[in-house]
């Protein structure tokens, strides 16, 4: 089997990124997997290799500046300090933010619960805060395609603070259906919390829409980009959202570094989440009063090296230009959407057309469970994940159990789509579903990866 | 290609025609398992009389490993002594634990008959815990059914024995 002729001339066309170039950047992708196959990384969703630039910059800061920021009277503490504020400026630029608006977190997770708990916090964090809280007759506005890092926060501060936890629902091609916007987001609601980019169903959400529609209310916006920043560019002021959180491991950057952004007014009025060393300014025995943001937020000695290393990442993106990052995608997620359609018995649960869509393809295998798809993508060297991908709402949604997810990213190129392909096709053959019994499938897919 | 190591014969057999599958009446206890990882599902129900299993049921959900363990239990422990059921899942946990190594199951394969084949499933980290879901959901309905039984007899006991000595420690 090979890409249908009008989607290999799409590529052709758009396919912008040197794959083969960047592929040299990234160590792990020249070792195979399960008995000396070629590794077909299809799990950046999950979470992004690292070009050795974001390596050497971590090693650089460990080998030759490592101290703990913002303390030490001596060189190394004043060197490492440089880099790290420099990463946040680097960081800041890359989503057109101030640099004294971005607030280094462990990862989106702990961005979306710095947020909850510091609302929480705020019911005795005095006027200044008052804004903030929430309680009874108030409400929380999700979607249901969040993934459980921008939901169980909410949920749970509903739980305490007595306010309610409303959703907008999904359509059956996977948008959010926004009939009900002007219902679900109402003058009661005091937050939205929702995702740029689905990680499951791919769909890209009309973030100026919902935002509009809660500054009428004058309900505060916050955004789960974790999809959106590492694969497109985004600007925080264009997107006029209140606070905005990703990770770092997923757009190249080290584990252990992500970003918390708000807007400056909002920080300065926002109670800190995590309180200790650091994010003082004078400190009494049973009082003490609070650095300005970001410092506020980041209690103890921060993670330097990842910061520096996520800087790393930033630039990296930069030099290939985050337009063509998302050109690239775009065109890989529509050979995958177009030829995993071609394929009988598989579903696409998502959006099956690249309209507002980003590159995490989820799909379903008719007679075949995701995880008996995902080993034998497996064995083939192709790494997918299979599951509910930390979004059981949406899957539950869909009826379906499970899916098998494909994501991609700069790396990637139109090979991968193809042994994806072959792969899906190669797991109906094993598994004998009868849907796939063309004569030709298992002598094109005995040369996968040979 | 390593995957016939995984999905033997006899494994994708109990999946397509699984034994003893659909939840039946009457029973003692229903456990609901789930793999959080996943989102498989199982709920199972034993039925004891005596020392034995007198019927084990479930209804499921999940990947063709998770569905033919479950079936492969049914046949392995339905109408046995109770005892020996819990051992041989205990056996098939220590299969699970080798690692592949063959040895492990060259030892287990009395005790474990078709459940063998699933030798291959223990060199996949990511998978053991599919075999195991139905193991451990059979393991605590058991273990609630005894618990059950224990407390029913001794509240029999203790109405039978209404003199002053009743409520005593079992002899």
């Amino acid at each position: 089997m090979s890409l249908p002729l009008d989607t290999a001339q799409l590529l052709d066309t758009a396919q912008l990124l040197d794959t083969e170039l960047i592929c040299k950047d990234f160590p792990i992708l020249s070792r195979t997997v399960r008995d000396g196959r070629r590794l077909v990384y299809l799990d950046s969703g999950a979470t992004s290799h690292k070009p050795r630039q974001v390596l050497d910059a971590e090693r650089d800061f460990y080998e030759n500046h490592n101290a703990a920021v913002h303390r030490g009277a001596h060189q190394l503490a004043e060197e490492a300090t440089d880099l790290y504020e420099a990463a946040r400026r680097t960081v800041a630029a890359f989503i057109g933010a101030a640099e004294n608006e971005v607030v280094f977190t462990k990862n989106s997770t702990e961005g979306v619960n710095l947020l909850a708990y510091a609302i929480s916090n705020s019911a005795t964090a005095g006027p200044e805060a008052a804004r903030f809280v929430i309680g009874p007759g108030d409400e929380i506005v999700v979607t249901e395609m969040e993934h459980h890092a921008n939901l169980l926060p909410w949920q749970q501060l509903c739980i305490r603070t007595g306010a309610t936890l409303r959703w907008l629902t999904l359509t059956d091609d996977g948008r959010l259906d926004l009939e009900s916007l002007n219902d679900v987001i109402n003058e009661r609601t005091k937050l939205v919390a929702l995702v740029h980019q689905s990680n499951i169903l791919g769909t890209v959400n009309p973030i100026r829409e919902i935002s509009d529609g809660a500054n009428e209310v004058g309900a505060l916006v916050m955004l789960d980009a974790a999809q959106s920043v590492p694969h497109t560019a985004v600007d925080v002021v264009a997107l006029d959202v209140d606070f905005l959180v990703f990770s770092g491991h997923k757009m190249l950057g080290p584990t252990g570094i992500g970003i918390f952004w708000g807007r400056y007014e909002l920080l300065e009025a926002l109670p800190p989440f995590l309180t200790g060393g650091s994010m003082i300014e004078v400190v009494h025995i049973d009082r003490s009063t609070f650095a300005p943001p970001p410092a506020k937020f980041e209690a103890g000695v921060p993670m330097a090296a990842q910061a520096v290393g996520l800087a790393a990442a930033c630039d990296y993106l930069s030099d290939l230009g985050m337009d063509r990052v998302a050109e690239h995608e775009h065109a890989l997620t529509e050979l995958a959407l177009v030829g995993l359609q071609q394929i009988p018995g598989v579903h696409i649960v998502g959006p099956p057309d690249t309209v507002e869509r980003g590159g995490a393809v989820s799909f379903t295998v008719e007679g075949i469970h995701p995880h008996d798809v995902g080993q034998v993508l497996d064995d083939l060297g192709i790494a997918v994940r299979v599951g509910h991908h930390c979004a059981w709402p949406v899957v539950r949604r869909f009826g379906v159990p499970a899916t098998t997810r494909a994501t991609f990213y700069i790396y990637n190129g139109s090979e991968d789509v193809q042994a994806l392909l072959d792969g899906v096709r190669e797991a109906q053959r094993f598994f004998g579903v009868p849907e796939a019994t063309e004569p030709n499938v298992a002598t094109v897919t005995a040369g996968v990866g040979a | 290609m390593q995957l016939e190591s995984m999905y033997q014969e006899i494994i994708l057999d109990h999946y397509r025609h699984p034994l003893g599958r659909g939840l039946r009446e009457p029973f003692d206890v229903e456990v609901h398992h789930v793999n959080p990882t996943c989102g498989d599902e199982i709920t199972l129900r034993v039925k004891l009389s005596g020392n034995e299993i007198e019927d084990v049921s479930y209804e499921g959900m999940g990947c063709s490993i998770s569905q033919a363990s479950a079936s492969v239990l049914y046949e392995l422990v339905d109408g046995k002594n109770i005892t020996q059921a819990l051992a041989t899942g205990d056996d098939f946990r220590t299969l699970m634990q080798s690692k592949g190594d063959p040895t492990v199951a060259v030892k287990l394969e009395d005790s474990l008959e078709d459940a063998v084949a699933f030798a291959g499933v223990s060199k996949y980290p990511s998978r053991i815990k599919c075999a195991l879901m139905s193991w451990m959901a059979l393991k605590d309905a058991t273990a609630q059914a005894l618990a059950a039984h224990e407390q029913l007899s001794l509240q029999i006991e203790n109405n039978q024995s209404s003199s002053p000595t009743a409520g005593k420690e079992n002899p």
